[in-house]
């Protein structure tokens, strides 16, 4: 491993180069995560921090290949913990910039406990998920995002169990930041991924991303070309909810708390649902939309502002020692009930 | 309170002079036991007296009222000489009520003194307690032991009768009248009670007066009551000179972890999970946030190793602490750890199991678990403090050599030093050992996984230096560039250095002490909370001229480098464990020796009579 040596923190200018490691990369030809990666890479720039602030974290399985390949800081760790390690290295070090890099495997299962927490305490991560709805560093077991009735080979009569769904589970663990992009999608990606890595917050963000070997085309509904343009679904702040092809537009109206997908020329435009990311109840139904009724939503679903778990630890700490002074062991040693001999 | 703490000469009654006393208070989980026995060991202590504390208690949190698993007890020895273990037989007992007194009777020697509160015992506590008969009434108690049959509920009742407080306020005071006598019987101050009680209860002015009232009217009860015709005095012990403080293990532990963050001007994060014995040491550091440690209640035992790896990873120290159920968890993360030689601190608070087993009762069965008990070839050091106050110097210390080594450290306390007390000797933190911190910052030449000579440790890097950004984990690593490496011969290569490095810390290890002649017939081996014991056993046979030694091991991976040299100095080992026979086993495939184990795994401490009685039938057998 080369290191370029001699620099300074001195702010510089970065490229999509800069983030690229020495390492081969060794995911399987085809896989989704090389575009992730290289979405990662050239999104990296744009946050204009010291590339020595940041680090990324990951858990086990192929997605957690991934700090191996940015030429940042990167811990590769253990089955599903990351999220773990990652908030005890921002306690240490709420100056650095921290990314969690997971799938659904290691993050919905195995460390399902631990992304739950990681997210209600809103510690300052950004994580992305890579969702392909299968097992394939294990080679082929179905996920917790299978679908029911899944033939893999731990299930080949069919998976019994029902999927998860990602976003409403972030959703519902607390997530003040969560959105949705497409591993096909480059420019979507940077874009998304450049927001999440902004927020103030544990940013959650799902990655649908294809594994060519074990689950090929498991999004196709949003790869191929005509199911794309009926089921895309792309969310901006403050726009309508439109989706279709060019020439037969639909859109989403909100019926009481019932989403509908409606013809737009059928319907006024001011009745058409316009996407708020600060509004928690209509996230609750953005995330919960799937086809065959429903388009695939994909943006940013929701971003609202909460405390930082770990700033405000670092509050009481400066209370503590402004209130008190620093610590002192000497002091505390003879304080409370003492007594002399001799 | 010069009334109260008037010298016992002045009163009328006899006052005999003892070496030793064993007290042991006992009631309900919900009559203040364990306060009244903090409180009659402080005022002890004050008196100058060496001490050994053991506190007793069930692990339900409110158990059912008068029954038998409800029963909560404190018991401590006293002394004018060096004290070692709380005791094995009572001098002296008091029983709250019939349950207390069902469940520690057998442990009071004949013509013990024995206090029992009659206002309990009533039918419906005589039926919990499962006696047929009221015991008081029977004549052969009293033939064996000197009883007194008090009244403490309604004596405490009409004591505060002017106090503006409820009955059932007024009713939970007794514990305090039973110390007051008991002060008064043993002729301690109560002065340091009457402190903690003007302090505990500085915003209720009222529930201080009556338990004030209460521990005053229990003294002067003892004083005048025509029932005691006597009560004790003990002498100072022949002390060390210094200032003294009671401190626990926890407590130390967690101090320690506060001195070497002072020390190193490191930030600390201490993770954990709620969890018996274990829980105080997060409380207490909670309490300390200037000394720049932040707590961490993770939402498992898993995540709270996590965070102290990321911690580690940042150049924080990373601590933490669990019992032997949440140990086994964190048997994944230690081992990442060892691959990604990360400095942290474990602390095993051990209790007595497999399982939940018994979680507030002490035991010390997770040494092979420690060292063994994780996937594939997994070193780490492994310290064992050898009393409450020695855990301030072993918390220091595992930080010191984690650092040192880039290594993971744990530490084997258990549920008996964690509760247990002990006048401490306060050390002055200038005297320990410095905490040499070096963080890697220059590029040139920078490889993760480049080893320092010495200490074969790898460079600590802080994420945040430029130039030295790099990739570790939980895959095999390249000798030296730390790459991913799945080489056959570099695996090897790497398992013998890891395993090297710990043993490298042996050259931190002082001379092994001898307590006793350097060669003779008995030898005992001890480690962690046995010192009591064992020094105990021991100092009596030396006093009746047998060559019988002792030493504990505070170094349990890597073992003394001296050890194998001390062991051959005797003609038989004898390794007491609270368990089934651990550290026995490592002795006799490390040196090749006949060692044999006395263990007794009954959630308590061995009484020292056993080891003194297992060391005399060696002797016997040798001749």
């Amino acid at each position: 491993m080369s290191h370029p040596a001699g620099e300074t923190t001195a702010p510089r200018k970065y490229t999509k180069k800069d983030f690229e490691s020495d390492q081969d990369v060794r995911w399987c030809p085809g896989c989704g995560d090389y575009a992730i990666l290289s979405a990662a890479q050239k999104m990296m720039p744009d946050l204009g921090l010291p590339r020595e602030n940041i680090v990324f974290i990951s858990g086990i399985g192929c997605s957690s290949r991934f700090p191996y390949y940015m030429n940042t800081y990167g811990f590769h760790t253990i089955h599903g913990r990351a999220p773990a390690i990652a908030t005890g290295l921002r306690l240490a070090r709420p100056d650095l910039k921290v990314f969690v890099v997971t799938g659904d495997g290691d993050g919905l299962s195995i460390g399902g406990n631990h992304l739950l927490h990681v997210l209600r305490r809103n510690v300052n991560v950004t994580i992305l998920l890579f969702n392909n709805r299968i097992y394939g560093l294990t080679k082929g077991q179905y996920s917790p995002t299978s679908e029911l009735g899944k033939v893999t080979k731990s299930t080949p009569m069919g998976a019994a169990d029902r999927p998860l769904n990602p976003c409403a589970f972030a959703r519902g663990s607390g997530a003040t930041f969560v959105a949705r992009t497409v591993d096909r999608n480059v420019a979507h990606m940077e874009e998304t991924l450049k927001r999440a890595a902004q927020h103030h917050g544990a940013a959650f963000v799902e990655i649908l991303q294809n594994c060519n070997v074990y689950n090929d085309l498991a999004w196709n509904v949003l790869y191929d070309r005509e199911s794309k343009s009926l089921h895309e679904l792309r969310l901006e702040h403050g726009r309508p909810l439109l989706f279709g092809p060019v020439d037969d537009r639909r859109g989403l109206v909100l019926d009481g708390p019932t989403p509908r997908a409606v013809r737009a020329k059928d319907v006024a435009e001011s009745t058409l649902w316009v996407h708020d990311e600060t509004n928690a109840w209509k996230a609750s139904v953005l995330t919960k939309l799937a086809p065959p009724d429903f388009p695939i939503p994909i943006g940013v679903i929701e971003s609202i502002q909460e405390p930082v778990y770990e700033e405000i630890l670092l509050e009481q700490e400066h209370k503590a020692i402004a209130d008190r002074g620093p610590g002192d062991i000497g002091a505390l040693l003879v304080s409370g009930d003492t007594w002399r001999i001799g | 309170m010069s009334d109260a703490s008037a010298p016992a000469s002045a009163v009328s009654k006899q006052r005999r002079q003892l070496d030793r006393a064993v007290v042991r208070f006992a009631g309900d989980s919900g009559d203040g036991m364990q306060v009244t026995g903090e409180q009659f060991a402080t005022e002890a202590a004050w008196a100058g007296a060496d001490l050994v504390t053991l506190p007793n208690f069930p692990a339900e949190i409110r158990a059912p009222a008068g029954t038998l698993f409800g029963v909560s007890s404190y018991q401590l020895q006293f002394g004018s000489r060096r004290v070692y273990t709380p005791g094995d037989r009572l001098d002296c007992l008091v029983a709250m009520n019939p349950a207390a007194l069902k469940v520690h009777l057998g442990d009071l020697k004949e013509g013990g003194l024995l206090i029992v509160n009659t206002a309990a015992f009533e039918q419906k506590n005589l039926d919990r307690a499962g006696y047929r008969s009221n015991p008081l009434t029977d004549a052969a108690l009293e033939d064996r032991y000197r009883l007194h049959k008090i009244d403490i509920t309604r004596m405490t009742m009409e004591a505060l009768e002017e106090v503006a407080l409820g009955a059932r306020e007024k009713e939970r005071c007794k514990n305090f009248f039973s110390l007051g006598l008991v002060s008064w019987i043993y002729t301690r101050p109560i002065e340091p009670t009457l402190g903690w009680i003007g302090r505990r209860f500085a915003k209720h002015a009222a529930i201080a007066e009556a338990n004030i009232r209460a521990l005053k009217t229990g003294y002067h009860f003892g004083e005048t009551a025509e029932i005691f015709t006597e009560c004790y005095g003990i002498e100072p012990a022949a002390m060390p000179p210094g200032v003294y403080r009671s401190i626990t293990g926890n407590r130390a532990l967690a101090w320690g972890i506060l001195a070497a963050a002072q020390r190193t001007r490191l930030t600390v994060v201490y993770g954990a999970y709620p969890i018996t014995p274990a829980s105080d040491i997060l409380h207490e550091l909670a309490l300390h946030k200037r000394f720049g440690v932040r707590t961490f209640q993770a939402e498992d035992e898993i995540a709270a190793i996590g965070s102290i790896i990321g911690a580690a990873f940042g150049g924080a120290i990373g601590v933490c602490a669990s019992s032997g159920p949440g140990i086994a968890l964190k048997a994944e993360g230690m081992n990442l750890a060892v691959m990604a030689e990360l400095p942290i601190v474990v602390f095993d608070i051990q209790r007595a199991g497999p399982s939940t087993g018994l979680p507030t009762k002490t035991e010390q069965a997770d040494l092979l678990m420690v060292l063994h008990g994780r996937n594939s070839e997994s070193p780490v050091v492994v310290l064992a403090p050898a009393t409450p106050g020695d855990c301030f110097f072993i918390a220091y210390e595992a930080i010191r050599i984690a650092v040192k080594y880039m290594v993971p450290v744990v530490v084997l306390s258990d549920g008996y030093l964690a509760s247990g007390a002990e006048p401490w000797l306060i050390p002055d933190p200038k005297t320990l050992r410095d905490i040499p911190v070096k963080f890697r910052t220059d590029a040139e030449g920078f490889f993760p996984y480049l080893r320092d000579e010495a200490t074969l440790a790898r460079p600590w890097v802080r994420p945040g230096t430029p130039g030295l950004e790099h990739r570790i984990g939980g895959l095999e690593k390249e000798h030296i560039t730390g790459t991913v490496s799945y080489d056959a011969e570099n695996h090897d290569l790497m398992v013998r250095l890891r395993a090297e490095k710990v043993r490298r810390v042996a050259q931190e290890i002082p001379p092994t002490t001898v307590n006793g002649p350097s060669a003779g017939d008995v030898l005992v081996v001890g480690w962690g909370s046995t010192y009591g014991t064992i020094t105990a056993a021991v100092e009596e046979l030396q006093q009746e001229g047998k060559a019988v030694a002792s030493i504990q091991l505070r170094h349990l991976n890597p073992l003394p480098p001296d050890l194998g040299q001390i062991l051959r100095q005797y003609d038989r080992i004898l390794v007491p464990e609270v368990n089934s026979g651990q550290l026995v086993r490592i002795l006799r495939a490390e040196y090749l020796v006949d060692a044999v184990g006395l263990n007794r795994v009954r959630g308590l401490p061995i009484p020292t009579q056993e080891v003194r009685e297992t060391i005399e039938q060696l002797l016997r057998d040798k001749q």
